[in-house]
């Protein structure tokens, strides 16, 4: 289960409708309880989308900013438990390409969500978050609670 | 003082839920076999079977990526961190249909 802060939320919101028709990525911030499959995200904080030439259907996340969040988070206390994308009038599911990447570089992440957000006409249509498994992705369930360290 | 490792959050059911680990080594090389002894299965996330930095993972050197100085062959020194990132990437469903000719 992804456990959303309603600030986080509108922080997604916001990056990716202002990033259309462009797809816009970003991490997820917060804390993961092992056992229990649980990921509570304090914040949502925006990264560069580096793959410019092809930017209206696909995203790298730049690494340079995936370093300094992750710096930030652990300055926090928090970690990085995940990240979020845009789809431009595409569905909030994942694509075979967001799989492929996935399991090349985990083949379970089960303390990381991949979050989608179908952003249709400008504005956030549906919101989907996905867990992998043995390489497969399985969606797990999203509730907006505020964060509480 | 050994160099730090930094593991991501997915990879640290193999570091028993450590966030760092430190090690002792001379190279960027010699750092990840240590960490393979102290945390086994952590090297084929990391690196491929000729045992170069696999194509989605990018190791850095405190700040630099490790590939724009002497890749895994980087030397380090005591109180350097290592981080492991991974190269996150996807994309739409349209994507796939111009790249693979599948339905998505």
């Amino acid at each position: 289960m992804l456990i959303l802060d309603p600030g986080a939320e509108t922080a997604m919101n916001d990056h990716t409708e202002s990033g259309y028709p462009r797809e816009a990525c970003g991490l997820l911030l917060g804390r993961f309880t092992a056992g229990t499959g649980m990921r509570r995200v304090a914040e949502a904080r925006p990264a560069a989308n580096l793959n410019l030439e092809r930017a209206a259907d696909r995203y790298e996340l730049d690494p340079a900013d995936f370093l300094r969040l992750e710096q930030e988070a652990r300055a926090q206390q928090l970690e990085v438990v995940g990240v979020y994308h845009s789809h431009p009038d595409h569905p909030s599911r994942p694509s075979e390409t967001d799989r492929l990447r996935a399991a090349e570089v985990w083949q379970d992440s089960e303390s990381w969500s991949y979050l989608i957000l179908e952003v249709a006409s400008g504005r956030v249509a549906s919101r989907r978050s996905w867990v992998l498994k043995q390489g497969v992705f399985a969606e797990e369930e999203i509730q907006i609670l505020p964060f509480r360290p | 003082m050994p160099v730090t490792v930094r593991i991501p959050t997915p990879l640290r059911p193999l570091s028993h839920g450590r966030d760092s680990v430190q090690l002792a080594g001379a190279t960027a090389r010699q750092v990840l076999e240590s960490l393979e002894r102290e945390c086994p299965g952590m090297s084929s996330r990391i690196c491929d079977e000729r045992g170069e930095l696999r194509r989605f993972v990018n190791l850095f050197l405190n700040e630099e990526d490790v590939r724009q100085l002497n890749g895994l062959d980087s030397p380090v020194v005591d109180g350097d961190i290592l981080s492991i990132v991974p190269a996150i990437a996807g994309g739409a469903p349209g994507f796939d249909r111009a790249l693979l000719g599948t339905r998505d």
